[in-house]
């Protein structure tokens, strides 16, 4: 862990909080549409784990997707012109905000039916053995997803034929506006749901990016070597609404809640973990700020200037030709 | 060759498994049980269990594990043990393996093959008996084949199998023992082809898989009365050959559609109306439609036969037809 290292965590959780905060505005003005649903406050776990694995492994996620999709280093302005609806976002338009892929990163899309991008991931995983490469698979998705029945079947199918797939469970207490105390039966423990189909599982704190690079890192080459599925709860906190149209707290959990959780942003975190180590100044978080300001601002210049698909690509990518 | 319509799926397969590594079978069954209805018999014995893969009974799981494969560039197989139990995967097909293509601008592709037996057979009840095609046909990014005959089962399977696109492949249950000629030696038959099963030129019937034979059946009781059908066999329903079945229309001025599913909004619905639109000038009489009744399937012999088409319900269309003339 050295200064370049940290900063450059740090760096890319900025991006993604900077690029997410100007995805709002844009909503807000209407240049964004749809369903748009926000990680800022989670940033430390997509961050955190892809760090961990190669550029050829998969990842896979759900629809609160833009966070996997910039850390696996897709370009922030083809990200942005997607959530324009743009010719030149990363699906041309046609996917949106929950549907981001790129081919190109192996990040293999974000699904927005829950529990069912889980026997996607079993298949990416299958895949990797079948062609005899040593790929893993991260797959994403939230607690709300694990008590539904695909996900236990991808569990299953996992564990039975050992498949090399790291399941990433970003449990931010909430599936939608439900708490995991009303939703899920033995809620204080998610890692042993994974058990109970003999997978092995740990849990981590989600709000710290070196935490869950570091367990990630002894896990993907785990089942690099040994191929098998694993288990990861991450626990952590999301700081706005499930999606713009709700607003940060909502009916159902108190603002003091809210409050008290945003005192654990992973970024606070960090920026004092560096600060306390002496690694890092007040200097450099200020030019790492304007860096990723440029970026953002580069993103979003590029999304409004792009044009909207034309009419006649309606019908093109329906099926290959 | 006169082979059965279950070998000649057996032989696509292998055929196919022998000719490109990436292809694979999944499903309950598929091993060692070689299939519940021995479409797959030595197939785990040539391919080994890695490319023949019994699962537990979890139709989401296997067919979504199935579309992740095929995105990372395999060519999978997945058989239905019965199209009925494929309801349990219809969030993995419609919501994923049909949008992957569009939803990620044409980036990634699901070249995958789901196949296995729909519609009645004899007495199986409600929940065993369902002719589901309409549902898949309603997906845009789906292809669904339904061929009647080995020859087609096989030429039509290779070909599938060879597709970028995924592929819902219906076959019957009723069908697996019939035999019919099959081409010697390597050949396919192309996706979107009707065929005319017979000729004749006093009315056309489209009729597909099971009710194909039907309509073969009445068609030759016809013929003893003097009444010369056209038979025509779309072969796949998506994307349908309309060209085919209007210049059939065309010669005949008359149209009968037998299908085995329900009535309302079922596949000769659509055919009916695409005919309207492209031939409605052609035409002598109103389109009648032979279909199976809007009911759950009863189990009971007589009302199971009351709710599927039946020669004398095809024969009778055809009158209907004539004499509206």
């Amino acid at each position: 862990m050295d200064r370049d290292d940290l900063l450059s965590l740090y760096r890319l959780m900025l991006l993604i909080r900077r690029f997410e905060e100007r995805s709002a505005e844009m909503y807000a003005l209407a240049k964004i549409a749809g369903f748009l649903h926000l990680y800022i406050g989670e940033e430390a776990i997509a961050v955190g784990a892809i760090a961990a694995i190669r550029e050829d492994d998969y990842v896979i996620s759900a629809y609160r997707d833009h966070g996997h999709c910039l850390a696996k280093g897709s370009d922030p302005g083809r990200v942005m012109a997607e959530l324009f609806g743009k010719a030149t976002g990363l699906c041309k338009g046609k996917g949106g905000s929950m549907h981001l892929v790129d081919a190109t990163r192996n990040f293999m899309g974000g699904y927005a039916i829950v529990g069912g991008h889980l026997p996607l991931a079993t298949g990416l995983a299958f895949a990797a053995t079948y062609q005899k490469r040593d790929q893993v698979v991260l797959c994403f998705f939230g607690e709300g997803a694990v008590p539904s029945g695909q996900s236990h079947e991808a569990f299953n199918l996992a564990a039975l034929w050992k498949l090399p797939v790291i399941f990433v469970c970003e449990n931010n207490r909430y599936a939608m506006g439900t708490p995991i105390t009303r939703g899920i039966a033995l809620y204080s423990d998610l890692a042993d749901k994974a058990r109970a189909h003999g997978i092995q599982a740990e849990t981590v704190d989600g709000m710290d990016v070196v935490a869950v690079r570091t367990l990630m890192q002894t896990v993907v080459n785990k089942v690099r070597t040994d191929p098998q599925p694993y288990f990861i709860e991450a626990e952590t906190y999301r700081f706005m609404g499930h999606s713009m149209s709700d607003p940060a707290h909502g009916h159902y959990r108190t603002k003091e809640e809210v409050e008290a959780e945003r005192k654990k942003d992973p970024l606070v975190l960090l920026r004092q973990t560096i600060m306390q180590k002496g690694l890092g100044s007040e200097a450099d978080f200020k030019r790492l700020e304007q860096e990723v300001g440029e970026v953002v601002a580069d993103a979003v210049r590029f999304a409004e200037e792009s044009p909207f698909p034309d009419r006649s690509v309606l019908e093109e990518d329906v099926y290959v030709e | 060759m006169l082979i059965s319509y279950r070998d000649a799926l057996n032989q696509a397969m292998r055929e196919e498994m022998r000719r490109d590594d990436r292809v694979f079978l999944i499903g309950e069954e598929v091993g060692y049980y070689q299939g519940a209805f021995k479409v797959s018999k030595g197939f785990v014995e040539e391919f080994g269990r890695g490319r023949v893969l019994d699962t537990p009974i979890t139709e989401a799981g296997f067919t979504g594990l199935a579309v992740g494969a095929a995105m990372a560039g395999l060519r999978p197989i997945v058989e239905l043990m019965t199209f009925n139990f494929g309801i349990l995967a219809m969030d993995q097909i419609v919501n994923n393996a049909a949008k992957i293509r569009y939803m990620s601008g044409g980036q990634l592709s699901v070249p995958l093959v789901i196949r296995g037996p729909g519609s009645a057979a004899h007495q199986l009840g409600a929940q065993h008996s369902q002719s589901l095609e309409a549902w898949f046909c309603h997906v845009p990014g789906l292809k669904i084949i339904v061929p009647a005959t080995p020859r087609d089962a096989k030429g039509l399977l290779k070909s599938a199998i060879r597709d970028p696109n995924p592929i819902i492949f219906i076959e019957a249950q009723l069908l697996y023992s019939t035999k019919g000629e099959v081409p010697e030696g390597e050949y396919t038959i192309p996706i979107g082809q009707a065929e005319i099963k017979r000729q004749g030129d006093a009315v056309t019937i489209v009729a597909y898989s099971k009710m194909l034979l039907l309509a073969l059946e009445a068609a030759e009781e016809l013929a003893s009365e003097g009444i010369q059908a056209e038979v025509v066999d779309p072969r796949t329903l998506k994307p349908l050959d309309l060209e085919t079945i209007v210049e059939s229309v065309k010669k005949t001025g008359r149209l009968v559609i037998v299908e085995e599913g329900w009535r309302f909004a079922g596949l000769g619905a659509q055919i009916a109306d695409s005919v309207y639109s492209s031939a409605f000038d052609y035409l002598d009489a109103q389109i009648v439609r032979v279909t199976g009744e809007d009911v759950p399937m009863p189990y009971s012999r007589p009302l199971e036969d009351a709710a599927i088409p039946d020669r004398a319900r095809v024969r009778a269309a055809v009158k209907q037809v004539l004499h509206s003339a």
